[in-house]
């Protein structure tokens, strides 16, 4: 307890010296940053997880995209659970000449078997709790759609060829977490009133559900049978194993928000191993009197340890605390995504966030304190032995080593923490190659400047290690900032422009065999365009080759999926403007033979070479025929394109339902009207809709990592004073040098100046290069566009860089410039 | 105090500062050159932070006189501490001010290079007409100088 008292005197003592702030501040903003990720990504997870046994509907779900077969529902009768099934699918639904695409779900007597729904009478009211789903004759909808088409309880709302009346207004319904989709909202009907509304028919999508409760020895037991007899396209989801899409895309966003939040944690370590090592060089002498006066090494390494672990806790509660404010932040920009309140965070990521902190310090401090202990005694008489070095390069590995679990601990496996290590380490490495480079070069120039400014370029090279570092940590701050807002809003603007202005921004859907001919003299007669129709037709890929295909074979999850699920397939007489032939040849027009043509990425992921045989169920029949051609599809066309395409011969006799894309002029939203009155079952989607949505979600998304990355800038400005503050020392002596020589106070500022802000400009400069260079590869080889160089992006990293590290730089070497030269030189004399 | 008619406490920081710009010159007993500047460019610097024109020129011509002309290139830690007098030596006549403070100007050097920087200082203070104040311990040194001013305790105890 002495050694305590002791330390924290000490600690009060050390506390102007300036390092030990610099500690606590990179260990504030590293816990900050991993905890506010945390706290958000909790609150997520626990909202999941309330929301599990509602979301489900049911303690257990068999999910299918075909019919359940009866001898499942027998199983479950035979275990005399309760039953109820679903069927949702999407469709328009209209009232007067106002329509819009709905996600309607269909469900019996008894659904939902867990959870409730609330509903409201009217928009605004308070709304209420309900057992039970709708009766026949009746619809449920969601806020968004009374909204959109202004309807209210009492209306009639046609579903297909059904004229169902409004009921209630779904305020919050148990199986929806997310809304992911508010561009199709709910509609929730009777399934008995499903046959009237004629929306079941060749090639509907529908997700089949039967939902199960009861005992949980009788629903386990029905799991395992039903699990006994796999059958393709089925799949039975419990409340803990649901993996809907929706969590796995959650999951994966968290996690790079996770991994981005370790950026601050990586640069804050660098300021953390400077600061340590400057407050022990600073102790070296203390600990060497220490010594003489009697105090065993075991007292040096305590009352020094002593004192970073009451920092390490003071900087782990700031830090945690700041954390949970700042996750507010997060949780209100990202809310709109959630149809719940968001629970509390736990304590849990605070927790995470204090291991982090510790593990940092305590990795880039050890080694210098343990070099401490053995501070020389000797020191004290002999003030001219060359000063101690207390952190040789060797001590850095365990602080390293340190970082590197750290990331593998926040990534969550082994594989995508050794990815993330490496590519940490491969942008420093960049970014410090690239420094250097830049270091050299302004060196050279300096003969062209002249007094202070030469003297503050010189210093730029005299202290490379430390400029170095600076320029590594600031320039991937501003690099990620410049990434997420300038070359985000760039690619996106550039890859909207290069869509022609006549891009289909509708695709319609679920065009029957029969209504063909009728539907196309609708588009026809409207002489605005005349959409080309394909037939689709649903059927499941089962052999490639001999092999048997099971979604286990696949790593990728759109394989995976695609071998799980039902393709869309198509014929075609001849190949399309939009699509060319990379590999084989595609048939002749009026082909007699069998063959397919395949998609030449999904032909990658599902390894289906040319000349392999394809065998696709449809309907309960399989038929065989061989690739003859991989085909490169435009998918910027918009138009409706296919994995898989077989000739004519091969596909012409299966049912199908047909899908065309057109442009739809602003202000003629009577064609969409007068399509789906005509063809109740015909689904239209508004493209632009989903793009404006998908807009509004990468910009919620990413308005949350820049947040995020604010930290990281903030750990480069630390690292900065880190810097200045281990050439504080150094900094105060030569501004007195230059005072005896006749420097004014400007002169010195200037000196000041020219030094950080040649660090800014090349911060700037490492920064632009890096993003010109990374939204080089993502426009060319995700968008598919030509990356066109713009001035803004580098300037705008030359201004952020320059202006304000120049700001920080001053405000930090004030003592230097202000110092008068009599004490200084005194001092030294 | 005043120093070439200048009363040095009525002046603040900024205004001492020019007025040892102008007119006084500093050797230092531990060379106090800047780490990060070349001999040229440490011999440079008062005349640039003075805004004199040709200080290039000038401190070559300095540094020539003070043998170090094939070395100006090199920084402080490539030259003896012999070589680095000489360079503070010619830091300090390079404005030709009308003073010039040496404190123990060899106090770090071993005898016989010290003999060679005290010649310089001595010639180069009789070549510049400059005033030298000079602090040291050494008794023999004291002896070559004109005027000798004993201070002990903070007080002038005797002159001779």
């Amino acid at each position: 307890m002495k050694r305590l008292a002791l330390a924290t005197r000490m600690l009060r003592r050390n506390w102007s010296a300036g390092e030990l702030r610099v500690l606590l501040l990179a260990l504030v903003i590293a816990v900050a940053s991993v905890t506010t990720v945390g706290f958000f990504a909790d609150r997520v997870q626990s909202a999941l997880d309330m929301q599990a046994n509602d979301l489900l509907g049911g303690d257990l779900a068999v999910i299918a995209d075909h019919p359940l077969p009866p001898e499942v529902v027998d199983l479950a009768r035979h275990e005399q659970l309760a039953i109820a099934q679903t069927r949702t699918f999407p469709s328009m639904v209209s009232i007067g000449d106002k329509v819009s695409l709905a996600e309607i779900k269909a469900v019996t007597t008894g659904f939902p078997l867990r959870g409730r729904l609330r509903v409201t009478a009217a928009i605004g009211e308070g709304d209420r709790e309900i057992a039970g789903g709708p009766a026949a004759g009746t619809v449920w909808i969601a806020v968004a759609l009374a909204g959109r088409l202004a309807l209210k309880v009492g209306d009639t709302l046609n579903v297909g060829r059904a004229p169902l009346k409004v009921a209630n207004i779904i305020t919050r319904e148990p199986d929806s977490v997310l809304d992911y989709f508010g561009i199709a909202p709910r509609v929730l009907m009777n399934d008995a009133d499903l046959p009237a509304t004629g929306l079941v028919q060749v090639g509907s999508r529908i997700t089949y559900r039967l939902l199960v409760s009861g005992e949980h020895d009788a629903v386990q037991r029905f799991r395992l049978q039903v699990g006994s007899r796999p059958a393709r396209g089925q799949r039975v989801e419990g409340v803990r194993d649901s993996r809907s899409e929706v969590r796995v895309a959650l999951e994966r966003s968290q996690r790079f928000l996770g991994l981005a939040s370790l950026l601050s944690v990586v640069l804050a370590s660098v300021a953390v191993a400077l600061a340590a090592r400057r407050f022990s060089q600073r102790q070296v002498d203390a600990a060497a009197m220490m010594r003489c006066l009697g105090a065993s090494q075991a007292d040096i390494f305590a009352l020094h340890a002593w004192q970073f672990a009451l920092l390490g806790f003071a900087g782990c509660v700031l830090g945690g605390a700041i954390g949970y404010g700042a996750q507010a932040v997060l949780a209100r920009w990202l809310a709109s995504f959630f149809t719940v309140a968001l629970p509390l965070p736990g304590p849990l990521p605070g927790l995470r966030g204090v291991v982090i902190g510790f593990v940092l310090l305590l990795g880039f401090t050890l080694p210098p304190l343990i070099r401490l202990r053995s501070a020389s005694t000797l020191r004290v008489l002999r003030r001219d032995l060359a000063p101690a070095e207390p952190l040789s390069t060797a001590a850095f590995v365990l602080g390293l080593a340190a970082l590197a679990s750290l990331i593998v601990w926040q990534a969550g496996d082994l594989k995508m923490g050794a990815i993330a290590v490496g590519g940490f380490a491969a942008a420093l490495a960049v970014a410090a190659v690239a420094g250097y480079a830049l270091i050299r070069l302004v060196s050279r120039l300096r003969g062209a400047a002249s007094g202070p400014w030469r003297y503050g370029l010189a210093n730029l090279r005299r202290r490379t290690g430390a400029s170095l570092v600076q320029i590594m940590a600031l320039g991937l701050g501003i690099m990620a900032m410049l990434m997420l807002t300038l070359v985000r809003t760039e690619l996106i603007t550039k890859w909207q422009q290069s869509l022609p202005a006549d891009m289909p921004n509708r695709f319609a859907l679920n065009i029957q065999d029969d209504q063909l001919a009728d539907a196309r003299r609708y588009f026809s007669g409207l002489g605005l365009f005349t959409p080309d129709l394909y037939p689709m037709i649903r059927g499941r890929l089962v052999k490639i080759g001999e092999r048997e295909v099971t979604g286990k074979d696949y790593q990728d999850d759109r394989a995976r999926r695609l071998a799980e699920r039902e393709f869309n397939l198509s014929w075609s007489e001849e190949l399309r403007a939009d699509n060319k032939v990379v590999e084989g040849a595609f048939w002749k027009p009026a082909t007699a033979a069998k063959e397919f043509s395949v998609e030449e990425g999904i032909a990658k992921s599902l390894g289906v070479k040319l000349g392999d045989t394809l065998t696709f169920e449809i309907a309960g029949s399989r038929f065989t025929a061989k690739v003859t051609s991989l085909r490169k599809v435009d998918w910027d066309s918009f138009k409706p394109n296919f994995f898989v395409i077989g000739s004519p011969p091969l596909l012409k006799e299966y049912p199908a339902s047909w899908i065309t894309s057109f442009h739809l002029p602003a202000g003629r939203e009577d064609v969409v009207t007068g399509l789906v009155q005509r063809f109740p079952n015909v689904s239209v989607i508004d493209l632009s809709a989903l793009m404006a949505q998908f807009q509004r979600i990468t910009d919620q998304v990413s308005r949350a990592v820049e947040f995020v990355f604010l930290f990281a800038i903030a750990a480069g400005l630390v690292v900065l004073f880190a810097a200045i503050s281990s050439t504080q020392d150094e900094r105060v002596f030569e501004g007195a040098i230059l005072r005896t020589l006749g420097a004014s106070r400007r002169q010195l500022a200037i000196l000041q100046l020219a030094e950080f802000l040649a660090i800014g400009l090349l911060s700037g400069t490492v920064a632009a290069a890096g993003a010109v260079a990374l939204a080089t590869v993502l426009a060319e080889r995700t968008l598919g566009i030509p990356y066109e160089f713009s001035p803004t992006l580098p300037l705008a990293g030359l201004l952020v860089g320059g202006i304000g590290v120049a700001i920080a730089g001053l405000l930090g070497t004030r003592r230097a410039v202000s110092s008068p030269p009599l004490a200084t030189i005194r001092g030294l004399s | 105090m005043w120093i070439g008619g200048e009363e040095l406490f009525a002046l603040d920081e900024d205004g001492r500062a020019r007025l040892r710009g102008q007119m006084v010159g500093f050797v230092f007993q531990s060379f106090q050159l800047l780490p990060a500047l070349t001999a040229l460019e440490n011999v440079m610097l008062p005349l640039e932070l003075s805004g004199g024109d040709g200080a290039a020129g000038r401190a070559r011509a300095v540094l020539e006189r003070v043998g170090l002309g094939e070395r100006t290139g090199h920084y402080p830690r490539q030259l003896s501490g012999g070589e680095q007098q000489r360079v503070a030596v010619a830091r300090a006549f390079v404005t030709e001010p009308r003073l010039l403070f040496a404190d123990e100007p060899t106090g770090n050097l071993d005898s016989a290079t010290g003999e060679h920087i005290i010649d310089l200082l001595f010639e180069m203070n009789r070549e510049r007409g400059t005033t030298l104040v000079l602090v040291t311990h050494d008794a023999d040194l004291a002896r070559r100088c004109d005027r000798r001013l004993h201070i002990a305790g903070g007080a002038i105890t005797r002159e001779d």
